[in-house]
């Protein structure tokens, strides 16, 4: 085994087994930290395969964060305070169902429109869609609209409790693991190697006859619904659903996320959203003014450090 | 169809258009010429309207305030040109946007720190607090009619400093060929912050205009650089004419289909399902014609020609 895999299997053996720990010993609110970060990694390496296999600097991500979210929020809320009775329930499946569904149709429409374009404008589009669903959902005020929507339910799965707060880590961390390993799994399948082909040369893709547009509207739906998953967990995490998290803030954290980690890596995201949550509570202990370092700290980073943090693992190699 | 209310919101849609312009043609001008993604134009926006406010409140005159304030602005610019952008113009556009994500952080807890959390109110002096009445129903404060003459008069400066000055040609000859112009001695280092901080104290200007009425707030500027971004995709990115039409466009859109959608809707459908439906659909009409100009022409309107 390689350097990298085994710094990734050590890594991800931490994850697994710090939580707990932290839990069993009475510090309840670092396992509470761990789901957060866990959640928000699913959602960084979702948007790894896009921005760092596919090269598509999306800033709309958060949108499919949010998005998942109220899949599960919008169901709870009948099913607490009626109206809608078709869409009314708590079942684990048919939320998560209706997560992954509506992202990815979600990004099936945006992506056909999106993909048409390219570089900057790419950006400032999936930027544009984002704050669209932003907007549409604060002016429905059913849903709480500015406010937000606070569900006092979680979703039930059989065999699982979510309101247990070391299972719902156990199934944000499994749910991490197999994502990562999908993930992994196209970036090196056929597929994988025409979305990486398009980064580094477009025009070579298209002249050995791959429709890259295609290609790309795939990799853009794969990576919406898995995100959009990590939202109906992160929507049982909080129970409390608001169009913040879908502001545009929260795309630039994402992408944050995987830069800082290592874009284009199996761990990169992994290690990026847990630099990103740690420093996030360290800094915001010290002072209110924590945005100040934090985002010094983010121009440092881009100025200064190329291929994050894997890249520094790496050793300065490759 | 109440024509008084038609014309009030006609002018406010006119003068949210002039406010977008003034920001986007900042955004566009910094994109066009050195071809770098400043998200942290809505901070500069923001930035303004903060010294300009505080300005107020010290010197207790607006307008001297403006005038010192601009140049603040500026000053803000060229810093973040030399500090930030400078490093960056080499590398690519995720590089522009998170670094410039950084700043607006930045930016923003700085004013937070300078300025306190609360926002600022901006008093008018009298003569632009009054309200001039057109027609018996027909009122317009008169700041307004100020905005949307300050507007037109910026637009009308940058057309003739861009098509009629030596530093405008520079400006249109580093947006075709950076290189040539480069060649034929010019210092472009100098004509890029020059530019740099002339889309901020565009965007400060802005930011200025609008805080008698909103109050300088912080977050104020988050929200409008994606609108502003909507305009210059629409627009096609790096043309000042096509900033000008689509901001102007989607200024009205934006106004008129928030006081208006509700009635078409209630033509074709019923009067709830028009109640319900209008607000969402208002609040992401301009997103829907960016769609939809996009799905026609993915450059945008009026791209530029040659780059």
């Amino acid at each position: 085994m390689t350097r990298m895999t085994w710094i990734t299997l050590t890594v991800m053996a931490l994850l697994a087994v710090l939580p707990p720990v932290f839990f069993w010993t009475g510090n309840a609110f670092y396992l509470d930290l761990a789901t957060r970060l866990t959640i928000l990694a699913i959602a960084a390496v979702s948007l790894n395969l896009i921005l760092g296999y596919g090269g598509l600097v999306s800033f709309g991500h958060a949108a499919c964060l949010g998005l998942g979210a109220y899949a599960v929020g919008i169901p709870a809320h009948h099913w607490l305070y009626g109206g809608m009775d078709a869409l009314a329930t708590t079942n684990g499946f048919v939320q998560i169902g209706l997560a992954v569904a509506i992202t990815a149709l979600f990004a099936l429409v945006t992506g056909a429109v999106c993909l048409r374009t390219r570089g900057v404008y790419f950006i400032m589009i999936t930027m544009a869609f984002a704050q669209m669903v932003y907007y549409l959902i604060v002016s429905i005020e059913e849903y709480g609209g500015d406010d937000g929507l606070v569900i006092d339910t979680r979703s039930e799965l059989p065999g699982f409790n979510l309101d247990d707060p070391l299972q719902l880590f156990a199934l944000a961390y499994v749910s991490l693991v197999v994502v990562m390993l999908v993930v992994r799994t196209i970036v090196n399948s056929r597929f994988g190697m025409v979305l990486q082909g398009a980064k580094g040369n477009e025009e070579r893709m298209v002249t050995l006859g791959f429709n890259v547009y295609l290609y790309r509207l795939v990799a853009y739906v794969i990576s919406g619904a898995i995100c959009g998953y990590a939202g109906a967990l992160l929507g049982n995490f909080t129970t409390f659903i608001s169009p913040e998290m879908m502001d545009w803030a929260r795309s630039g954290e994402l992408m944050f996320m995987v830069i800082l980690g290592g874009a284009a890596t199996t761990l990169g995201p992994v290690l990026g959203s847990a630099a990103f949550i740690v420093l996030e509570e360290f800094l915001g202990r010290l002072t209110i003014y924590w945005h100040l370092p934090f985002g010094l700290m983010l121009i440092g980073v881009v100025l200064f450090v190329r291929g994050g943090l894997m890249g520094l693992l790496r050793g300065g190699k490759e | 169809m109440d024509l008084s209310l038609f014309v009030i919101q006609f002018l406010n849609g006119l003068q949210l258009g002039l406010l977008l312009f003034l920001v986007a043609s900042g955004l566009t001008l910094v994109f066009g010429i050195l071809d770098f993604v400043n998200l942290a134009h809505g901070a500069l926006y923001m930035l303004g309207a903060f010294v300009c406010a505080w300005l107020t409140q010290v010197l207790g005159n607006f307008l001297l305030a403006v005038l010192l304030a601009l140049p603040v602005t500026a000053v803000a610019g060229l810093l973040v040109e030399r500090f930030i952008a400078r490093p960056l113009y080499a590398r690519d556009h995720l590089d522009h946007v998170l670094a410039t994500f950084g700043l607006i952080l930045v930016i923003d807890t700085l004013v937070h720190l300078v300025f306190g959390p609360e926002g600022i109110a901006v008093p008018l002096p009298d003569f632009l607090n009054g309200q001039i009445r057109l027609t018996e129903t027909l009122v317009i404060p008169s700041f307004r009619l100020m905005i949307i003459g300050a507007g037109l008069a910026a637009a009308a400066g940058l057309y003739w400093m861009v098509t009629h000055t030596r530093l405008g040609m520079l400006i249109r000859a580093g947006a075709s060929n950076r290189t040539m112009v480069s060649a034929l001695g010019v210092d472009i280092e100098r004509l890029f912050a020059l530019v740099f901080a002339l889309g901020a104290a565009l965007a400060g200007l802005a930011g200025m205009l609008i805080a008698p009425i909103t109050e300088a707030s912080i977050g104020m500027g988050n929200n409008i650089i994606i609108t502003a971004f909507v305009v210059i995709i629409v627009g096609g990115i790096g043309s000042m004419k096509g900033a000008f039409i689509a901001a102007l466009m989607i200024g009205l859109i934006d106004t008129l289909g928030r006081s208006y959608l509700d009635d078409l809707f209630k033509l074709v459908m019923s009067q709830d399902a028009a109640e319900t439906s209008a607000p969402a659909i208002s609040a992401m009409l301009i997103y829907i014609i960016m769609a939809v100009v996009l799905a026609l022409r993915p450059q945008g309107l009026f791209p530029p020609k040659a780059r």
